[in-house]
């Protein structure tokens, strides 16, 4: 398959039960770009993303066929470890999720879980994560009060902070401006922006125009099916398929 | 019109009833606290508290049954605290809607409606006399262990099912496996919850008397060990007032008895709310 990809998908199916939610997905994912999945609600964008960590294992009745790799390796292969896949594909989901701790604990979670990490260090990757989600300005100074207090468009960079903190390959982000004011998503926007030179990041955007501000290559899904993928200027100006088209014009959705 | 003027009826009649209801509730409370309170109140001193008790209780204090309350509670917390929590655990964390939920279920739901006297009595049969443990703070407190299961169970199963499946997801998300995240995420985020149970389940062991006399005895020897039998202040009232030795100790030690469940409530609620105001 494409050569440099850090993720290839691979005649990829995925059933809840007897439901298909993702049809026959064939799709190569570059380095150090954003790459966005857009497409109407129940589309099978989340399925994708949460089966590029396996999170979709938690859920009862799942199943797939395909493959899905990672520089190469499979990722459902049985001798993956789970913790260590996580880890390197880190996932954002569309509401903030700050554990109910402090805004430390909360980014210390992840390195705390593989125990190699000690006191010292620790303040460290907190300020380093921190700085990376552009949220440190605001937070150093309660850095051990809880995480609830701080605003929605905070709690989404915080919980971006956590998933850097594990200094992760892949990021996978589901929808994370959904909840959040225009100022909110500008700043996350620029955030995602300084984070492509390090991360693959993979964007399932809340609406298409932020999917033509800010990834590099698009793909657009239809009911489970990628209709055409392609660099996001061609995708929503030359669109090849007619669904898309009539898509990214309004027509539908 | 008339419709309507039935209607404001119903709704007053219905204000009154409920509010009376509340009110009941309050002068019952109030009653039972002032006639124990008023009775033994004068009774308590220092001296009653740390006096071992003299004469069958007649005389002196209530020291040794104060030992024996807190041992017996203790024993029955140690061994039912974890035993609940870790069936709720399992029960919510390990195992989805099946026969086996089911049956543990339907176990605990029946173990919660069994008389204590029932409990006395397994406990009198296997671990007094088939495990000969004798009567002693440990078969006592393993008796009450079983009857304070159901308690801790259903309320540790409730405060772990509050829980937003969120917290899991992001735990699992960031490399936890599920023992981590139990024990960093979900008991945590539990806690105030399981300890609400627990509390619950102190005040029903200090406050038995059927299952502890049969497990524990009644004596008033200072106990050594937990093969010691011991008297609970609770039987120690019951004894002092059904077999006429002293009104006024009894009394004594009920007031004390409401002291000391007053003072691990307060206790505890302050806990829980430090905890909770700590992590919001």
């Amino acid at each position: 398959m494409s050569q440099g990809s850090k993720i290839v998908i691979k005649d990829f199916n995925f059933y809840y039960g007897a439901v298909q939610a993702l049809r026959n997905i064939n799709l190569p994912i570059q380095p150090n770009q954003i790459f966005t999945i857009f497409g109407p609600a129940r589309s099978g964008k989340t399925t994708l993303l949460k089966s590029l960590n396996r999170l979709t294992d938690l859920i009862f009745g799942t199943n797939h066929t395909g493959s899905i790799f990672l520089d190469g390796t499979d990722i459902y292969d049985s001798k993956v470890d789970l913790t260590h896949l996580r880890r390197r594909i880190g996932i954002v989901f569309d509401l903030p999720t700050p554990l109910p701790m402090s805004i430390f604990d909360n980014i210390a979670y992840g390195p705390k879980l593989s125990r190699t990490n000690r006191r010292n260090r620790l303040n460290e990757i907190v300020e380093k994560a921190l700085r990376s989600a552009a949220l440190w300005e605001e937070v150093k100074d309660r850095l051990h009060g809880s995480a609830l207090r701080l605003s929605g468009g905070q709690q989404q960079r915080l919980c971006i902070a956590r998933i850097l903190a594990l200094e992760p390959e892949v990021l996978l982000l589901d929808e994370p401006c959904s909840g959040l004011d225009p100022i909110s998503t500008t700043s996350i926007e620029e955030t995602l922006f300084q984070l492509k030179k390090d991360y693959t990041i993979i964007l399932a955007p809340h609406n298409i125009q932020q999917a033509s501000r800010v990834a590099d290559r698009a793909g657009f899904f239809l009911n489970g099916e990628l209709v055409e993928e392609g660099p996001v200027y061609q995708i929503f100006t030359k669109p090849r398929d007619k669904r898309t088209e009539d898509y990214v014009t309004g027509k539908f959705g | 019109m008339i419709i309507n003027r039935s209607r404001y009826m119903t709704q007053s009649i219905a204000k009154f009833l409920i509010w009376m209801g509340a009110l009941s509730t309050i002068a019952v409370m109030i009653l039972i606290l002032f006639q124990i309170l008023k009775e033994g109140l004068p009774v308590l001193h220092l001296r009653f508290f740390l006096d071992s008790p003299k004469n069958m209780g007649r005389e002196g204090g209530i020291f040794s049954t104060l030992i024996g309350t807190m041992a017996l509670t203790g024993v029955a917390i140690f061994f039912g605290a974890p035993l609940g929590v870790g069936t709720a655990v399992f029960l919510r964390e390990f195992t989805r809607e099946s026969k086996i939920s089911r049956v543990i279920r339907f176990g605990t739901d029946c173990l919660a409606g069994v008389p204590s006297i029932i409990f006395g009595l397994f406990g009198f049969v296997f671990f007094v006399i088939q495990l000969n443990m004798g009567w002693s703070i440990l078969s006592g407190g393993l008796t009450l262990a079983a009857m304070i299961l159901p308690t801790v169970i259903s309320t540790s199963e409730e405060s772990i099912r509050a829980i937003p499946p969120s917290y899991r997801e992001v735990s699992y998300s960031l490399g936890g496996t599920k023992w981590q995240t139990i024990t960093r995420v979900v008991l945590p985020s539990a806690l105030p919850g399981i300890f609400t149970g627990i509390l619950l389940s102190i005040g029903r062991s200090i406050g038995e008397t059927a299952a502890v006399i049969l497990t524990a005895g009644s004596s008033l020897v200072m106990p050594t060990s937990l093969f010691s039998p011991i008297r609970t202040m609770s039987v120690h009232f019951y004894i002092l007032a059904r077999e006429g030795i002293s009104m006024e100790m009894a009394y004594g030690t009920g007031a004390a008895l409401i002291l000391l469940v007053l003072m691990i409530n307060m206790m505890a609620q302050w806990l829980i709310n430090r905890y909770i105001r700590h992590r919001t």
